[in-house]
């Protein structure tokens, strides 16, 4: 079953929050991570890696390097 | 000597130590005479036969936001505590990027995070090792971070020499300044090394106190009773700044620094050099390089560990080279040794003595040991005259390092 997009990005919000120190309210499915909220690649990899446990699904180094904003993420978990 | 060379003062001071978060809570416990060294309450302390340190009165995790402290190791917690406390202290110099350099060092570097991240690895494979893990661990890695911090493109360096650290890295500092490289330098040294494999090792060695009954009498410079060393944890940092480059913008000035003289026992990988030869050059070449004479020598901040074997060679050295006249004092006693961060801390000391003419005093001694002929703060601390003067901060590490850094009155 997908999961509800809603809860996805608070999710994502709470974990970019936990590592990044940047307000989970900033992480907005239209922004960059790289771009507008300016995060490093190192961050992105903590960032997936909580992702993974977070929401049970598996992001490859290779599908990784695709995903640039937050909406990205919110799809290739939801798919 | 030559007189027209770039002179070097000390503008800003930042401390995190086992006495206190800052400089001001550090100075005003050391000239109290209390002791930053108690009994560890940690699960692993079972497994050591040392039972007590110095560990740091203020938790960084309690300072640093945890997204920066997450990405940290605790040594580059304390270096960059103390780094912003200085640059602050110092007025927040606005100096050319390519002027400004970082020498920040520690003796051992990141250990926590390898021993943390090896277990991770182990148990979890190397998916879940934090990509910030790397960064964590190179010692050179406060450094780094401090440059960011500060824009500091002139250079940025960390030396490492065990325990001479601290005192290396501000050397260095002097150097960059005086040879041109840099108008503003950031240097100085950090260490958190309280962990149940070093303290294993370094009892492993017989180098520590195991004073275990009484903590706060265990790190005793200079007394017949010492039994070794405390292991202590933090950093110290200072803002060295060109003499000129200080006068135009009107900073406040604490003290020169004067010179620093290095040498190397040659010797054995951790034992000091029986006869001081090597921490007698050290001193001879900081008072060179100072352009300072012995008489101008009003103390001396002692490397003094409270090691059995290395206390009193050092004040055979300080007799023979500048003489007996000094008031020296060992602050180890208070704040344990905090390795590569004990230089650091050593000189913002050094440099508060002379700039308000006071020197905090050796606690613990008690019966002094055989052999030792130089004037020893005890118990309670003592004024400097007016007038000039001239102080040196000795730091020894293990691999034979001796460091001596001069500064005088501003």
């Amino acid at each position: 079953m997908a999961m509800n997009e809603q809860d996805i990005l608070a999710g994502l919000g709470k974990i970019v929050n936990e590592i990044t120190g940047i307000p989970a309210s900033e992480v907005s499915p239209e922004k960059s991570f790289v771009d507008d909220l300016d995060i490093d690649s190192l961050s992105m990899v903590e960032i997936a890696v909580a992702a993974q446990d977070e929401f049970g699904v598996e992001i490859p180094d290779d599908q990784l390097k695709h995903l640039k904003t937050v909406k990205d993420v919110i799809s290739f978990i939801q798919n | 000597m030559s007189t027209d060379r770039v002179r070097v003062v000390v503008t800003g001071l930042g401390a995190t130590t086992p006495l206190g978060g800052d400089v001001a809570s550090t100075w005003s416990a050391l000239l109290a005479g209390r002791t930053g060294i108690r009994t560890i309450n940690a699960d692993w302390i079972d497994s050591v036969p040392v039972k007590f340190g110095a560990e740091a009165a203020v938790d960084p995790l309690d300072v640093l936001p945890r997204p920066e402290a997450r990405r940290l190791d605790r040594a580059e917690q304390f270096a960059l505590i103390a780094a912003r406390q200085a640059w602050i202290d110092a007025g927040t110099p606005k100096v050319e990027s390519d002027r400004l350099g970082v020498v920040v060092g520690s003796g051992i570097g990141g250990i926590t995070t390898i021993l943390a991240a090896y277990d991770t690895f182990k148990e979890k494979g190397w998916t879940r090792l934090s990509p910030f893990t790397v960064p964590m661990l190179m010692p050179n890695g406060a450094a780094g971070w401090i440059g960011i911090e500060f824009g500091a493109t002139a250079g940025v360096h960390a030396t490492v020499s065990a325990c001479a650290t601290g005192a290396e890295s501000i050397g260095y500092g002097i150097e960059m300044i005086r040879t041109g490289r840099a108008d503003v330098v950031v240097a100085g040294g950090t260490e958190a090394a309280i962990h149940p494999l070093n303290v294993g090792s370094f009892a492993a060695m017989r180098a520590m106190s195991t004073r275990n009954d009484e903590p706060e009498r265990a790190s005793r410079p200079f007394d017949k009773a010492r039994d070794g060393f405390v292991l202590g944890e933090g950093s110290g940092i200072v803002v060295l700044e060109s003499e000129e480059h200080a006068l135009a913008r009107g900073a406040r000035i604490y003290a020169v620094a004067a010179g620093v003289g290095y040498s190397a026992d040659a010797h054995h990988i951790a034992q000091p050099e029986p006869t001081g030869a090597g921490i007698m050059l050290a001193m001879r070449r900081a008072l060179a390089n100072a352009d300072l004479a012995p008489e101008d020598i009003r103390h001396i901040n002692a490397h003094a560990t409270s090691t059995p074997a290395g206390d009193v060679v050092e004040t055979v050295a300080v007799k023979e080279v500048i003489g007996t006249h000094p008031l020296v004092t060992a602050t180890k006693s208070m704040t344990g040794h905090l390795l590569g961060g004990a230089g650091g801390i050593e000189s913002v000391f050094t440099i508060l003595a002379l700039n308000e003419r006071i020197v905090p005093p050796t606690v613990n001694l008690d019966d002094l040991d055989d052999g030792i002929e130089v004037d020893i703060v005890r118990g309670e601390p003592r004024e400097l005259p007016q007038g000039q003067l001239a102080a040196i901060n000795n730091s020894f590490g293990f691999g034979g390092h001796n460091v001596a850094v001069a500064f005088t009155t501003a």
